[in-house]
């Protein structure tokens, strides 16, 4: 006896629905409202600061990142950036007159749409369920597409033994050898253990937020929701994470 | 035919030089086993002597992407213990303080040599970050 087309279409049907329901119950079962980190920097308290390199000089130890003198071959996981240079904004002259001329803090923006991790070979680096885009530094291979990727900067590549050149006392984070490329992992290593990332704990203006930007009530949502913020190159369609207040 | 003793002769000469390790190798003791302190006052490692022997390498691997793929940091070991995933930090930083004498002395003695060391530096003044909880 061959099955009916009715008979069929009520198998069929109750398994979408079952499945439908299975996924249902599972994310709900999972109870996990996953978080979305995030910054934003108060670009008005930065600049005022003229000259301080609290958070750099905090991330640079967290981390042990290599103070390499020729800039060919600088490693810098955060830094400061000629505000034209940094995030050159339509309408400047009306918007942001107040800041030209002015250096602002930039580092990782933690894209949405991250291009470094759409050309990675090896799967060394990518983006973690929370936003934050990482590098496993066992598995980069060094070929550097991810810095070409980046239309910001924000990685450096290894091109010189980076350890004679890392200020002591060393933190017990690990550092890199040649070869490899490294940058801002927002402090994945301080969030595990419930700190904050090191720049914002170390900055004296309180000038960056730190945050996830999918919950309503986080400092940062209030922050963004309160005054005007841009983002670097947002006509890339990467969708940054670091939004600067202005 | 005169000549057959010279070419023995020589024969068995090149024999043994060839063979010349090997000769040495039996005749010398066999070679002394690695001393290996156990680290003051610990009573166990995370799993047992004889899987860690063995399988170290593994455990370490598994802990690395434990921690840099997954972002969990934390290891229940056979003992029902909470450890912290990390090589300079737990294993060498909380456990087994002296590297030199234990993790360099058998891996000289085996002819290893990880490269691991060249990135996770053991710095004796920042050792401890983690350790047995
Ligand atoms: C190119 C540099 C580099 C090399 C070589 C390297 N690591 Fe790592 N390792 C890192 C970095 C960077 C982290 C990330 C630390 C973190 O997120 O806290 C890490 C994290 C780890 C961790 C977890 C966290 C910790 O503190 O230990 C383990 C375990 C680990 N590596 C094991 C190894 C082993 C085993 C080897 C050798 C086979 C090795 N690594 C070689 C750079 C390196
Ligand atoms: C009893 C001897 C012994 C001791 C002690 C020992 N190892 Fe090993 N280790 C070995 C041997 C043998 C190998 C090579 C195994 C192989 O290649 O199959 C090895 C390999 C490794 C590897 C993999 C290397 C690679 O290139 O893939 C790592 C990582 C490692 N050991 C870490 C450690 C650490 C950390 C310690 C100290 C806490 C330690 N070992 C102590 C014997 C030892």
């Amino acid at each position: 006896m061959r099955p009916g087309r009715r008979v069929f279409l009520r198998v069929a049907g109750s398994a979408a629905v079952a499945s439908a329901a299975a996924v249902a119950l599972g994310c709900a079962a999972s109870g996990i409202r996953r978080r979305r980190l995030g910054m934003a920097i108060d670009v008005r308290k930065c600049v005022a600061a003229d000259g301080c390199r609290s958070c750099i000089d905090a991330c640079h130890r967290a981390h042990n990142v290599p103070a390499i003198p020729d800039v060919r071959h600088e490693v810098k996981w955060i830094w400061k950036e000629p505000f034209e240079r940094a995030l050159a904004v339509e309408d400047a002259d009306t918007i942001t007159a107040a800041l030209r001329g002015r250096s602002v803090t930039v580092f990782c923006n933690h894209c949405d749409n991250p291009p470094c991790v759409r050309v990675c070979p090896t799967q060394a680096t990518w983006a973690r369920d929370d936003g934050v885009v990482t590098v496993d530094a066992h598995r980069c291979i060094g070929c550097r597409y991810c810095v070409a990727a980046c239309p910001y900067g924000s990685r450096s590549f290894n091109w010189v033994d980076p350890q004679p050149f890392v200020p002591s006392p060393l933190s017990p984070y690990p550092a890199r050898t040649r070869g490899v490329v490294e940058k801002c992992n927002l402090c994945e290593e301080r969030l595990a253990v419930g700190q904050l990332p090191a720049c914002v704990e170390a900055c004296p203006e309180h000038a960056m937020v730190f945050g996830d930007l999918r919950d309503p009530a986080s400092d940062i949502r209030r922050l963004l929701a309160e005054r005007y913020a841009i983002r670097r190159r947002p006509e890339l369609g990467t969708r940054p994470q670091v939004y600067y207040v202005i | 035919m005169r000549d057959r003793g010279w070419i023995l002769g020589a024969f068995a000469v090149v024999l043994v030089l060839v063979t010349w390790p090997a000769w040495r190798a039996v005749a010398s003791a066999p070679p002394r086993r690695p001393d290996l302190p156990r680290p003051a006052g610990a009573t166990a490692c995370v799993a047992p002597v004889e899987f860690m022997r063995a399988s170290h390498m593994t455990l370490l691997v598994q802990w690395r992407d434990r921690v840099v793929r997954d972002g969990v940091r934390t290891y229940v070991d056979s003992d029902g213990r909470v450890v912290t995933m990390s090589l300079s930090g737990t294993c060498i930083g909380a456990c087994h303080t002296d590297k030199t004498k234990f993790c360099d002395r058998c891996h000289d003695y085996a002819g290893v040599t990880p490269t691991c060391w060249n990135c996770h530096v053991v710095p004796p003044a920042v050792t401890v970050a983690g350790g047995v909880r």
